[in-house]
């Protein structure tokens, strides 16, 4: 290709302007990485810490270190109890969520009934409507349901699960929209065999379908961790909190834990992040596929 | 299988009896009707396609639509902090306040047993020859709090060890719960680290939910316009219950000044926000979309994925470490700032500053996505029509104006609703950066400078020490309208632009 001198120019601007904007849209990453080994809470310093220390690091996976007095300490961090939290409501919650909505795709996929398409748009239309606002009813429905089933209360993880399960529509769609490129003919010739839909369901569907129930998966645990106004509701004691709850609580202003923090950030940020860039083509296309399309 | 399932319709069952013997009418009603129509759809052939949706339509329901209509329900009622408990929990409430009668006292003493039980010794002071003894009992939260007590010979010799008075104090809320029923039938209970003493209820349940107390002869009435017990001169006593006041909180929002003012500025703030975010989020992701189509662009692949990059971590550890960043006093931000130009902006505690805090941080959250969709729809414009364009020689931001933009922006307008109405309810982004503050001056509830709706509705509700259920459930309903009509318009949209 001819690069004119013009071009050039401008290329290289271009490149100049691409540099200096991801390096504002790093800088936050960059900053928190490095806050993460510097000494104590109030620390100011270089980018690379002169005195670089683990002990936020320490603290936060629950390793004994050595305090100013040099006695040894075990720290009383609830991070990984937290993180191990987030992991248990947000796995449980998925696979529920797939049952659920995996049926549901099923049925608006492949079946005719009254109303469908109603339904499936009035499902789509509710969901808009923000959890937040109805916490109040949230909160009263899970303190009605504790009083005879405490399992399922207030401050209990199955509750908090509980709660995440309505969040379904956006991934009927999904799955339905995926369920509707596989041509009906393969059941269709499993059901002349003698398959009742149920087995042609289970035996030929799901297993074709499973790129889409990976998606949904990750889409929906990834929402699950991050979710914080109904967990912050919900969850009480500090034993119970999830990760989005409990980094939360290092940053009030009368206890500003900014180093521990940082670690805390680093330490649950990775996984997820890593996650979903390593399936970052699948997810976005699912996530523009269900929307643009329409 | 069809066992398992009556099993389970059974279960179901007996948890909808006792929603119905605790008082719920309406949700026993609509958990009969869910039931029913479980057993119908699972044992009817001709409802097959049902068995498939039901469980996931009952989870929606029950998760989504009952919240909602709880909601709007909620709105109606004065169900606040001091408007907390029902009708039937303020009389239980009542009718637990005793008094003492009669100048009766019993003197105690407590012994241990050798099984870790102990036994309650009482004395009557006015006649020691009367003494009574319970039987063996255990001191423990969960431990039976009626017990009765048997009259002891008068010269029967007292068991050995006795508690000292300060393992009695140790044990005194245990102790406290007891209530010991005497042979004659009367309860007496601790009313002092010494002395048992008989205790009568105070206030006696007549007809029309009428108190009427057995000290003074007052009688009291609830008054279902304010939900608090009244006497005849209408002054309130005890705890108030929940009632209907209809459209009263709505009538708030309107006519108090406290409440009015800073609702419609909060109003104004959370449509400019959502706006901007929208407006300036599509402006950055379109450009760098469009800056990343350019072919002699060398590394686009990697500028992309580090572009992402924002929107594959987490929101809110990337909202919380802007918190951090931001924070006036020993942010890194402002270090930056002073080290290059001297300035250390209020971003927390200025309005105008912590709302544009807001709108950075929003922007940085938020363009990825859009960047991410706009690439999709600039990849599926045919190269042609930029050939035509160059032949009639228009420049580069003729062809990105007149060709480009009106193209991403038709299949873009329901997502860009979808975006507005996201960004009209971005509770997280608020609540975890400034949760609201700098606080309004002169504001009746707790009301902040950069509160959107949302988060003003929470905190209203439950970071308020009048937790106004009934103010805050208001609000919310005025933001479902305002939702509903968003996503209608979506709907509209997007069912157009699927048509074309």
């Amino acid at each position: 290709m001819i690069v004119g001198k013009r071009d050039r120019v401008t290329l290289v601007f271009g490149h100049l302007f691409l540099c200096g904007f991801l390096l504002l849209v790093l800088f936050p990453f960059v900053m928190i990485i490095s806050i993460s080994f510097r000494q104590g809470n109030f620390a100011l310093g270089s980018l690379i810490p002169e005195h670089p220390s683990l002990e936020h690091w320490k603290f936060v996976l629950g390793i004994p270190y050595a305090d100013e007095t040099g006695k040894m300490v075990k720290p009383a961090s609830n991070v990984l109890l937290w993180f191990w939290n987030s992991i248990k409501v947000a796995t449980l919650s998925s696979v529920l969520i797939l049952l659920l909505s995996g049926t549901c795709a099923y049925a608006f996929a492949r079946m005719k009934f009254l109303f469908k398409t109603k339904i499936l748009n009035g499902l789509l239309l509710l969901q808009m409507f923000p959890m937040v606002l109805a916490l109040v009813a949230i909160y009263s429905i899970l303190d009605f349901v504790g009083r005879y089933v405490p399992a399922l209360g207030l401050d209990t993880h199955p509750g908090l699960i509980l709660c995440y399960l309505g969040g379904i529509a956006i991934h009927i769609w999904m799955i339905k929209g995926y369920f509707s490129t596989i041509p009906v003919s393969i059941e269709e010739s499993a059901e002349m065999d003698g398959a009742t839909p149920l087995q042609a369901f289970l035996s030929i569907l799901l297993p074709m379908s499973l790129p889409v129930f990976a998606v949904v998966f990750i889409l929906s645990f990834i929402g699950i961790i991050a979710e914080y106004p109904v967990a912050s509701v919900v969850l009480q004691q500090s034993e119970n909190w999830t990760l989005a709850v409990g980094a939360n609580s290092f940053l009030y202003e009368q206890n500003y834990l900014w180093g521990k923090f940082a670690a805390t950030a680093v330490l649950s940020g990775l996984p997820i992040t890593t996650m979903f860039l390593l399936c970052q083509r699948f997810l976005i296309s699912g996530l523009t596929s269900g929307s643009v399309k329409g | 299988m069809a066992g398992l399932g009556l099993a389970l319709a059974a279960a179901c069952l007996y948890g909808d009896f006792l929603i119905f013997m605790s008082g719920e009418i309406v949700l026993g009603v609509i958990f009969l009707a869910a039931i029913t129509a479980a057993i119908v759809i699972y044992s009817c052939k001709r409802t097959y396609s049902y068995r498939y949706l039901f469980p996931g339509l009952v989870g929606f329901a029950l998760f989504v639509l009952l919240p909602l209509g709880y909601t709007v329900y909620i709105a109606f009622t004065n169900y606040s902090a001091a408007n907390l408990l029902s009708l039937r929990g303020v009389q239980e409430h009542f009718l637990q306040e005793t008094y003492l009668k009669s100048d009766h006292r019993y003197a105690f003493t407590v012994h241990p047993e050798t099984d870790g039980r102990f036994r309650i010794l009482l004395e009557d002071e006015q006649a020691s020859a009367k003494r009574y003894a319970t039987d063996p009992v255990e001191l423990r939260k969960s431990a039976s709090r009626e017990i009765e007590a048997r009259v002891i010979s008068p010269d029967g010799k007292a068991p050995e060890k006795s508690l000292s008075m300060r393992e009695v104090v140790e044990k005194r809320s245990l102790l406290g719960n007891l209530a010991v029923t005497l042979p004659d039938g009367s309860a007496v209970t601790m009313t002092g680290l010494r002395r048992f003493a008989p205790r009568f209820p105070v206030w006696s349940l007549q007809e029309n939910n009428i108190l009427s107390n057995r000290v003074t002869g007052v009688t009291i009435h609830p008054d279902f316009e304010t939900g608090f017990y009244v006497d005849d001169a209408g002054r309130r006593s005890g705890p108030g219950f929940r009632v209907e006041i209809g459209f009263r909180n709505f009538a708030v929002i309107a006519s108090d000044p406290g409440v009015r003012g800073p609702f419609f500025r909060i109003f104004i703030w959370n449509i400019s926000f959502a706006f901007l975010s929208v407006f300036l989020t599509f402006a950055v992701g379109m450009f760098l979309a469009a800056l990343l189509e350019w072919k002699l662009l060398r590394g686009r692949k990697i500028y992309r994925t580090l572009l992402i990059l924002p929107y594959a971590v987490p929101a809110f550890i990337s909202i919380l470490i802007f918190r951090g960043l931001f924070n006036a006093n020993f942010g890194e931000i402002n270090t930056v700032l002073s080290a290059l130009f001297g300035i250390r902006p209020q971003w927390t505690s200025d309005p105008m500053l912590a709302k544009a805090m807001i709108l950075i941080v929003n922007v940085w959250l938020g363009y990825p996505y859009m960047m991410i969709l706009c690439t999709g729809l600039l990849q599926s414009i045919s190269g042609d029509l930029y050939e035509a364009s160059s032949v009639d020689g228009s420049g580069a931001l003729t062809d990105f104006f007149k060709i480009t933009l009106p193209l991403v922006f038709r299949p873009l307008k329901p997502l860009l609703v979808a975006s507005f109405a996201f960004n009209f309810n971005n509770f997280l982004l608020i609540y975890l950066l400034t949760q609201g503050r700098p606080d309004m001056v002169g504001a009746a509830t707790v009301a902040g400078e950069t509160d959107l709706l949302v988060s003003y509705t929470f905190r209203v509700a439950f970071r308020d020490s009048a937790a106004n259920f009934g103010y805050a459930s208001a609000v919310a309903v005025i933001i479902f309208a305002i939702v509903g009509a968003l996503a209608y318009m979506n709907l509209r949209l997007s069912s157009r632009t699927g048509k074309a």
